[in-house]
């Protein structure tokens, strides 16, 4: 693998490759460094790209992995479930209703367990085994609960869950379905977070996705990067709207496109970052507008519990991927969540989970501000599924009951043969 | 006053492999400079230099982040548990 080391974004002190996600020096969190050269024929890897299998895998030379699961992964469920390849759509009535010209929607609700949370599980499970763990866990605010219960099935593996107790009902189903251990905490996700982290010290055969093997499990989301880049032809956009809860995936789509771009393996310049968070917790907007580069934490009281991060560990990165590419982090009411939840699906037929009306009304916000150009392609990064929010849409719409015949339908619709 | 401190397994090193030791102090600061006396390689692993902590080193009392309460000024009880955790979230 091109992965050589384990490196502190803070102090820069390097690590081999195991088990560390902390530095030891200054605490600072660790990300994979690569060995990569740039090559000389660049569409001899893209045509490689091309023939690899349709899921994450076809990337397999960018993530860290030592032997990562072949071209038969579709065959058999032991080798985890296959994530990726999500639609990228061109969205011309969502971009008429916004006044822009070119928007695409990234529909990473199209994976198994219908969240991007599948892609860092992916490449977290796959890690944990080869560094012999026997058991999977993670903190969680609903989606990555549903892959890693779904993951640790799949490969046959053990695993524990640990979620904060007013999780919506579909996240919860969607998690204990799979015959996890599954642990409410009474307490928000940064208590649930802390909890795993004291776990960890105690149960060393225990692979905490989004703690210990963090720098491994965030890998896994430049793969929404790589795609965009394929999707549109080996180019990158123009501009992407991502939604913010602890800032990992947000950092690590702009590191996914800073890869390829050195490779020479897609044309273009570093698109601008929009974040996305709800005013209801939006601790990495706030530092934004206030011109902080730390982020102060909060207490979450929004409808959008899956960006519900309170203490957001990629935040102070985040802010400076905002800035360094002429972009921002802006947060939207719970009432734009739902109008935003709404846009989407009306104009283009994709139903969002709360997650994803952040995002799309962040997009309209930016629109409406005069912040796009109006030649400028545009991706929104769509995260989750509408199915996993129920209670944020009901009530938003009415629907006629009628008796089953002819006259009873035109007296309550209004629609006469 | 005595509180106890519950450290990650990055730091025990600088404990000699404890994960709890005992501090003295009536403030979350004080505690933390009664242990830099004792075990000094932990000042310069949690503290900036300028007289904070490190931005990624998250300080509980009884469950609780201190940026939420006084901060290094917090006061402790006698018997308190202080809790020092790496910054690690997202999920």
């Amino acid at each position: 693998m091109a992965a050589k080391e384990l490196k502190c974004r803070e102090c820069g002190v390097t690590y081999a490759l195991e088990a560390r996600y902390v530095c030891d020096r200054c605490f600072g969190p660790l990300e994979v460094g690569y060995d990569h050269r740039r090559p000389e024929d660049p569409s001899g890897i893209r045509r490689r790209i091309q023939g690899g299998p349709q899921n994450i895998w076809r990337y397999a030379d960018f993530l860290p992995l030592e032997a990562p699961p072949g071209p038969s992964v579709r065959s058999s469920s032991r080798l985890g479930l296959p994530a990726g390849c999500t639609p990228l759509v061109r969205a011309d009535r969502l971009a008429e209703r916004l006044g822009l010209h070119e928007v695409w929607v990234k529909n990473d609700a199209h994976n198994p367990t219908h969240s991007f949370k599948d892609r860092v599980v992916s490449v977290a499970a796959a890690r944990a085994r080869e560094l012999g763990f026997e058991v999977l866990a993670c903190a969680s605010t609903g989606n990555l609960a549903n892959s890693v219960a779904a993951h640790a099935a799949a490969l046959g593996l053990d695993s524990y869950v640990f979620i904060p107790s007013d999780l919506e009902e579909q996240k919860v189903l969607g998690t204990g379905v799979y015959g996890t251990n599954l642990v409410k905490v009474r307490g928000n996700y940064d208590d649930v977070n802390r909890l795993c982290m004291e776990l960890s010290f105690e149960h060393d055969k225990w692979a905490f996705v989004n703690v210990n093997l963090r720098p491994y499990y965030a890998e896994g989301s430049k793969t929404l990067s790589y795609e965009i880049a394929e999707q549109l032809g080996w180019e990158t956009p123009d501009r992407l709207v991502v939604p913010i809860a602890s800032g990992s995936l947000f950092t690590k789509i702009g590191k996914g496109f800073d890869e390829w771009l050195e490779l020479g393996l897609i044309t273009g310049e570093p698109p601008t970052m929009n974040g996305a968070q709800a005013t209801g917790c939006s601790p990495v907007a706030t530092a934004f507008a206030e011109g902080r580069d730390v982020c102060k934490p909060v207490k979450p009281a929004t409808i959008a519990k899956s960006l519900a991060i309170g203490n957001p560990a990629d935040g102070p990165y985040a802010l400076d991927l905002a800035r360094r590419s002429h972009g921002s982090i802006d947060a939207v009411t719970d009432d734009e969540i739902r109008a935003g939840i709404r846009l989407l699906a009306e104009t283009t037929g994709i139903f969002t989970e709360t997650a994803g009306g952040v995002t799309t009304a962040v997009l309209a916000k930016l629109a409406e501000r005069g912040d796009i150009d109006p030649s400028e392609r545009v991706v929104l990064v769509i995260t989750g599924d509408g199915l996993k929010t129920l209670d944020a849409v009901r009530g938003t719409f009415t629907a006629y009951e009628v008796d089953a015949n002819t006259d009873a339908f035109a007296a309550a619709v209004g629609v006469a043969a | 006053m005595a509180v106890t401190v519950k450290l990650p397994t990055q730091l025990r090193d600088a404990t000699g492999g404890q994960a709890e030791v005992s501090g003295e102090g009536a403030t979350v600061g004080e505690v933390l400079e009664s242990l830099y006396g004792r075990f000094e390689p932990l000042r310069e692993r949690l503290t900036d230099g300028e007289g904070g902590l490190r931005r990624f080193v998250n300080v509980y009392v009884g469950g609780e982040d201190i940026r939420f309460l006084d901060g290094l000024d917090t006061r402790v009880e006698d018997g308190a548990e202080l809790n020092v955790l790496p910054a690690v979230a997202g999920g």
